[in-house]
């Protein structure tokens, strides 16, 4: 048989309009130089009304600063993205494999599931002391703090997407005479993907505030560790310029998680999901 | 409820492919869906489902496919093998609604399926499946998503899957519901043509009085509140009608599409417990 004219395939994958490279550069060229005139009206601002470097440093010096005080920076810098990764890791596996334990019974769920509610709720900051009391290396709880936060996300939305399984695909693994381990892996996995990428990406970013936020409870506890503590300590000496210089770091770091979640995201998706996609009418 | 012997019933036929007998469902909510149907399904036949929407047709094919059991009567499979999950060994391919396609894997994967959950390799089955997929015009698209193909070839992908293990038995609920006419005619041409070239036995469950009409070599006209057999109709085979540009416009099935009309206008407006032999 021969698939007549009006059979063709809807979508077409090439799209070398000369349009497309004008609109990729733009969507660089634009936010640049946004940034650029921000730091530049920043800059202006400092230096036109003398503005004293402990209220208000000129981004210039915040430059000079972190250069400066990369040797202490840097180290902090390792620390808290260990933290961060770690725990991310961490909630990435334990929040799936819970999930996966969750769809699999109605019971555990039952049994479970107001737990890892009960955690999501409480307030990190609350339970972050006791954390520290209980556990005896300050990293290690402050990255089960970080662990604690980024689960929660990550388990409910795989949750969702293990359930939102299309029912007829689930018709047909049943006629076929698939296995549970199968349908799991041939079916519910693949079609969680994508709430496990959102998960990746909310948990990515929270596990980094997290970090923060616990190296922040932990205090002086957490004596010459990550950025946070530097954070603190900059606070304290008034060395404003070397805060704002963490503070960047920090910036940084997590618009690195968040374009390197969304990067594994698209990477994953691109082939297949309405999300990777870009739309043409 | 015995059909009048069709015209071109192949040998063999005696025995049926799959036996309702008595079969009633009736959902947790309490609504009776399908009520006391019995019907035999022979080797060779194009059985259509034909009824308005809450008439249980769906429900009886669910039924048969074994997706589901029935609250009374049984299902029997007098022809075939019983396999360890209790239904015919790969006896069954199932055509649903909507394609129903995994859009995580690309066309030939998806028409693999039922192979790989039979624990068959990709090179053994590498050739069937192109076989399947060439059945209905695809064997270029093997590699497409399911997203890149319009809506009648992700419906021939979906096809070509339930093909894919030579079922006995083709179950095809509403398949083409969802496309325009156009397309709708057509592949009710290839489904006409897979059936003549395969000997394959169908049951289609539509809404439509032409197409039941088109296709059909019995029609089974269904009532609602609750779901029943109204009356059992042997026709003409269609045989080689695909074949026939003018059989869509002579006269014959504009009759034939009369006949069954007024069997179903019959059937919806017939009263509880006045099913036809």
């Amino acid at each position: 048989m021969v698939a007549l004219a009006d059979d063709a395939p809807a979508a077409n994958r090439s799209e070398s309009a000369p349009g497309a490279n004008r609109d990729r550069l733009m969507r660089i060229a634009v936010p640049a130089a946004m940034l650029a005139l921000t730091l530049l009206a920043w800059e202006a601002y400092v230096r036109l009304n003398g503005v004293p470097p402990y209220i208000l440093p000129a981004p210039s010096l915040v430059a000079a600063t972190l250069v400066k005080d990369w040797a202490t920076l840097w180290p902090a810098l390792l620390v808290t993205l260990q933290i961060t990764f770690s725990a991310l890791i961490l909630a990435l596996v334990g929040g799936s494999a819970l999930a996966i334990l969750l769809v699999q019974s109605r019971w555990v769920e039952l049994a479970l599931y107001p737990y890892a509610v009960i955690l999501q709720v409480t307030p990190i900051v609350a339970i972050a002391p006791l954390i520290l009391v209980y556990v005896p290396s300050t990293q290690g709880a402050i990255m089960i703090c970080a662990f604690l936060v980024a689960f929660f996300p990550i388990l409910s939305n795989m949750v969702q997407g293990l359930k939102s399984v299309d029912h007829n695909l689930l018709n047909l693994y049943d006629l076929y005479g698939a296995s549970r381990w199968q349908q799991l892996r041939m079916l519910k996995l693949p079609a969680a993907l994508p709430y496990f990428m959102a998960g990746l990406k909310i948990g990515g970013g929270l596990s980094l505030i997290a970090a923060v936020v616990a190296e922040f409870a932990a205090g002086s506890a957490g004596a010459g560790s990550g950025l946070a503590f530097r954070l603190l300590e900059s606070q304290y000496r008034m060395n404003i310029p070397r805060l704002f210089a963490a503070l960047v770091l920090l910036s940084a770091t997590g618009v690195a998680i968040f374009a390197f979640t969304s990067l594994v995201s698209w990477l994953s998706l691109r082939r297949w999901h309405e999300s990777a996609l870009s739309r043409e009418n | 409820m015995s059909a009048p012997a069709a015209t071109s019933l192949p040998p063999g036929a005696a025995r049926p492919v799959v036996s309702l007998r008595g079969v009633s469902k009736r959902f947790s909510n309490g609504t009776l869906a399908l009520s006391s149907m019995s019907m035999d399904i022979r080797r060779g036949e194009f059985v259509s489902l034909l009824g308005p929407s809450g008439c249980g047709k769906s429900t009886a094919l669910r039924i048969v496919a074994g997706l589901g059991q029935p609250s009374e009567g049984t299902v029997d499979w007098p022809a075939s093998r019983i396999g360890r999950n209790g239904r015919p060994d790969a006896d069954i391919g199932f055509v649903f609604q909507e394609p129903t396609l995994m859009p995580w894997k690309p066309v030939f994967d998806n028409a693999f399926l039922p192979l790989r959950l039979k624990g068959v390799s990709k090179a053994q089955a590498r050739d069937t499946v192109m076989a399947a997929l060439e059945t209905v015009g695809l064997e270029d698209f093997a590699r497409a998503y399911p997203r890149e193909l319009s809506g009648g070839m992700r419906m021939r992908v979906s096809i070509a899957r339930a093909l894919v293990t030579e079922p006995k038995l083709l179950l095809m609920d509403e398949p083409f519901g969802a496309l325009d006419e156009i397309t709708r005619q057509k592949l009710n041409d290839d489904v006409l043509r897979l059936w003549h070239e395969k000997g394959l036995t169908v049951v289609f469950v539509t809404h439509s009085v032409f197409e039941a009409a088109y296709l059909s070599s019995r029609i089974a006209v269904m009532g609602a509140r609750p779901g029943r057999v109204v009356s059992d109709m042997a026709l003409a085979s269609p045989a080689g009608r695909e074949r026939d540009a003018g059989f869509r416009s002579s006269d014959a099935y504009g009759e034939l599409c009369r006949h069954v009309s007024q069997a179903l206008a019959g059937a919806m407006y017939a009263p509880r417990g006045a099913e036809a032999a």
